[in-house]
C-alpha cells in the first residue's frame, strides 16, 4: 500500500539529509508507529507521503502511485486517499464543527444531501454528535482532535495518517484518540502513526519503526519505543 | 461544477467578508479610497474642460466678402466652409441683420437719425464655429484663398491662450491619475499583504484535504469583487453627495462666476463614472484576492 524505497530527502545542498536511504513498506490494514527524536525526520516523511515534499532521491508509491511523478492538478484528487490529523488540529477556526467536517465532502463534491447524511454519522464515531454547532475554539484540545479524525475520515480514505495526534493533548484524552485510531484501524483503514508518546506506543503492541537521524534504525513487529539513549 | 458547488462557493465568498472583519474593512477602505480620489478628479477634470468647451464654441472667425459678390456665390461660399470637419457651426449675418444688431447694442434711441439708411451696407458675413479651437489656423488658411472673401477677423491670441490651457490640462489629468495609480497601488499592496497573512493557514488547511486550485481560489475570488463592489459604492455615493452640493452652492454664491465656471450634470457625469468605478472596484478586488490566493496554492 506505501512503499519507500531508498527514499533521502534534503533540504540544502550541503547540509544533513532529513532522511537518508529510508526503506519501508506498509501493507493494507496496518497499524504502524514511527517514532524518534524532534528532528528525526518522522515529519518528513509525512510530507513526503502528503507530497507536500518531494524526495532528492528514492521513490515512493502509495496505492501504486508514484507520487512524485504526479502532476499538479493530480495532487489534490491523491490527497483525498489520505485522511490526516496533526498535533496543531488544523482546523478552521471560524466554522463550527459540522462546517469543518462538512468541508472535506464539500470540496469533493459530495451532494450537500448525503453531506447532511454523512457528517453526523462521523461526528457520532468520534463521539461529538451533540457538538456539531458549536465552533472549534469553544473546545478542548481532545475534543479538536475528535474533529480533526472526523474530518479526516469522512471522505472514507483508506490511509490515514497522524503527525503527532496527542503532542497537545493530556494522558486521558491521548489515550481517547488512540483507541479511536485502533477502531478506525479495525474497519480497515491503514493508519500510520508519527509520535515520541513512548507510553502509549509501549502499550499497543503494534508495529513500530524508528527512525534516528534520518534513518530507520529499528522496525519491529508488536515492538516498543527503545530509548536510544 | 456542480450547483450545489456553486451554491456553496457564493456561500463561502460572502461569509468570508464577516469573518475576517478586518481585513474586509481595510479592502473596502483601500478601494473606496482610491476610487474616491478619482471620482473627485474625474468630476474636476470633466468640469474645467466643459468650461472650456464652452468658451471655444464661443470663439468665432468672421468672414467679410468683396462688395460686388452675390447672394449664390456666398451661398456656395458657405456651403463649402460647412464641409469642412473642423467647422462646428456657421452663421450668415446679412448687412441688415447686422446693423439692427449694432443698433441694438450702441444706438438705441439715437439710431432714428438714420432711418431708412443702413451704414453697414456691405458688411454681410459668415460667423464660423469651430470644433477645436486649435483648427483655426488652418481654416484661416483656407479662408484666404477662397475667392470674393474680402477680410477674415479673428483673433489667435485667444485660440492659442485655448489650446494651451487644454495642452496644460492633459499633461495635469495625466500626472494626477499616474500619482493616484502609484498610491493605489501602494495602499492595495499592503491590503494584499494583510491577505496573505489572514489567509495562509486556511488556503494549507483547504489544499491538504484535497481541494483543487478552483475551489480553494473561487470563494476567495467572489469575497474580492463583493468588496470591489461595495468599495465602489460607497465613494460612488459620496461623490454624487459632495458634487452636488459644490455646484449648489457655488452657483448660490457665485453668481458673478456663473458665465465662466459651466458645470455639468451629475447625470452627465455619473453616466461615465458609475461603470467606471464598478470596473475598477471590481478589477482590483478580483486581482488583490487572486494575488493573495495564488501564493499560497503551492502547497
Amino acid at each position: 500500500m506505501i512503499t519507500l524505497e531508498h527514499v533521502s530527502k534534503s533540504y540544502t545542498n550541503d547540509g544533513m539529509p532529513a532522511l537518508n536511504d529510508v526503506s519501508l513498506q506498509i501493507d493494507k490494514g496496518e497499524f504502524v508507529f514511527i517514532v524518534g527524536d524532534s528532528g528525526s525526520g518522522k515529519s518528513t516523511m509525512i510530507k513526503l507521503l502528503l507530497r507536500e515534499l518531494t524526495p532528492s532521491d528514492g521513490r515512493i508509491t502509495v496505492n501504486g502511485v508514484d507520487v512524485a511523478r504526479l502532476k499538479r492538478r493530480q495532487i489534490p484528487k491523491y490527497r483525498r486517499n489520505i485522511g490526516c490529523v496533526f498535533q496543531d488540529f488544523r482546523l478552521l477556526k471560524d466554522r463550527n464543527v459540522y462546517e469543518n467536517v462538512a468541508f472535506a465532502q464539500r470540496v469533493i463534491e459530495i451532494p450537500t444531501k448525503k453531506i447532511k447524511k454523512n457528517v453526523p454519522a462521523m461526528l457520532s464515531l468520534v463521539g461529538l454528535p451533540e457538538k456539531y454547532k458549536s465552533k472549534t475554539r469553544q473546545l478542548s484540545g481532545g475534543e479538536q482532535q475528535r474533529v480533526a479524525l472526523a474530518r479526516a475520515l469522512v471522505n472514507n480514505p483508506p490511509i490515514l495518517l497522524a503527525d503527532e495526534p496527542t503532542g497537545n493533548l493530556d494522558p486521558r484524552n491521548s489515550w481517547e484518540i488512540m483507541r479511536l485510531l485502533e477502531e478506525i484501524n479495525r474497519r480497515g483503514t491503514t493508519v500510520v502513526v508519527v509520535t515520541h508518546n513512548r507510553e502509549i506506543v509501549n502499550a499497543m503492541r503494534k508495529r513500530v519503526v524508528t527512525v534516528k537521524k534520518g534513518v530507520i534504525v529499528s522496525d519491529e513487529e508488536k515492538g516498543e519505543y527503545i530509548d536510544e539513549d | 461544477m456542480k450547483i450545489s458547488t456553486l451554491v456553496f462557493t457564493f456561500k463561502q465568498g460572502f461569509k468570508n467578508i464577516f469573518r475576517n472583519k478586518v481585513f474586509s474593512l481595510a479592502t473596502v477602505a483601500t478601494i473606496a479610497a482610491c476610487i474616491f480620489l478619482f471620482g473627485m478628479f474625474y468630476a474636476m477634470v470633466v468640469n474645467i474642460q466643459y468650461s472650456i468647451e464652452k468658451v471655444e464654441t464661443s470663439v468665432a472667425v468672421t468672414v467679410f466678402f468683396d462688395d460686388d459678390i452675390t447672394e449664390a456665390r456666398i451661398q456656395e461660399i458657405s456651403n463649402q466652409i460647412s464641409s469642412r470637419s473642423e467647422v462646428s457651426s456657421i452663421n450668415y449675418v446679412s448687412a441688415d441683420a447686422a446693423w439692427e444688431s449694432f443698433k441694438m447694442d450702441y444706438l438705441g434711441e439715437y439710431a432714428d437719425g438714420y432711418e431708412g439708411d443702413n451704414p453697414l451696407a456691405g458688411s454681410e458675413n459668415l460667423e464660423i464655429y469651430l470644433k477645436d479651437v486649435s483648427k483655426q489656423s488652418e481654416l484661416v488658411a483656407y479662408l484666404e484663398t477662397v475667392d470674393g472673401v474680402r477680410e477674415i477677423n479673428h483673433s489667435d491670441a485667444t485660440a492659442n491662450i485655448l489650446t494651451k490651457i487644454n495642452e496644460l490640462l492633459s499633461y495635469v489629468s495625466l500626472g494626477i491619475i499616474g500619482i493616484l495609480l502609484a498610491v493605489s497601488l501602494f495602499l492595495i499592496s499592503n491590503t494584499v499583504a494583510m491577505g496573505i497573512s489572514v489567509r495562509r493557514e486556511e488556503i494549507a488547511i483547504m489544499k491538504l484535504i484535497g481541494a483543487t486550485d478552483f475551489v480553494v481560489r473561487s470563494p476567495f475570488l467572489i469575497e474580492g469583487i463583493l468588496l470591489g463592489i461595495i468599495g465602489a459604492l460607497i465613494p460612488l455615493a459620496a461623490v454624487y453627495y459632495i458634487y452636488n452640493n459644490i455646484v449648489e452652492y457655488a452657483s448660490q454664491h457665485f453668481v458673478i462666476l456663473n458665465d465662466l465656471l459651466q458645470f455639468r450634470s451629475a447625470t452627465d457625469i455619473f453616466h461615465v463614472l458609475i461603470p467606471v468605478a464598478l470596473v475598477l472596484g471590481v478589477g482590483l478586488g478580483f486581482f488583490g484576492s487572486f494575488i493573495t490566493v495564488r501564493r499560497h496554492l503551492k502547497v
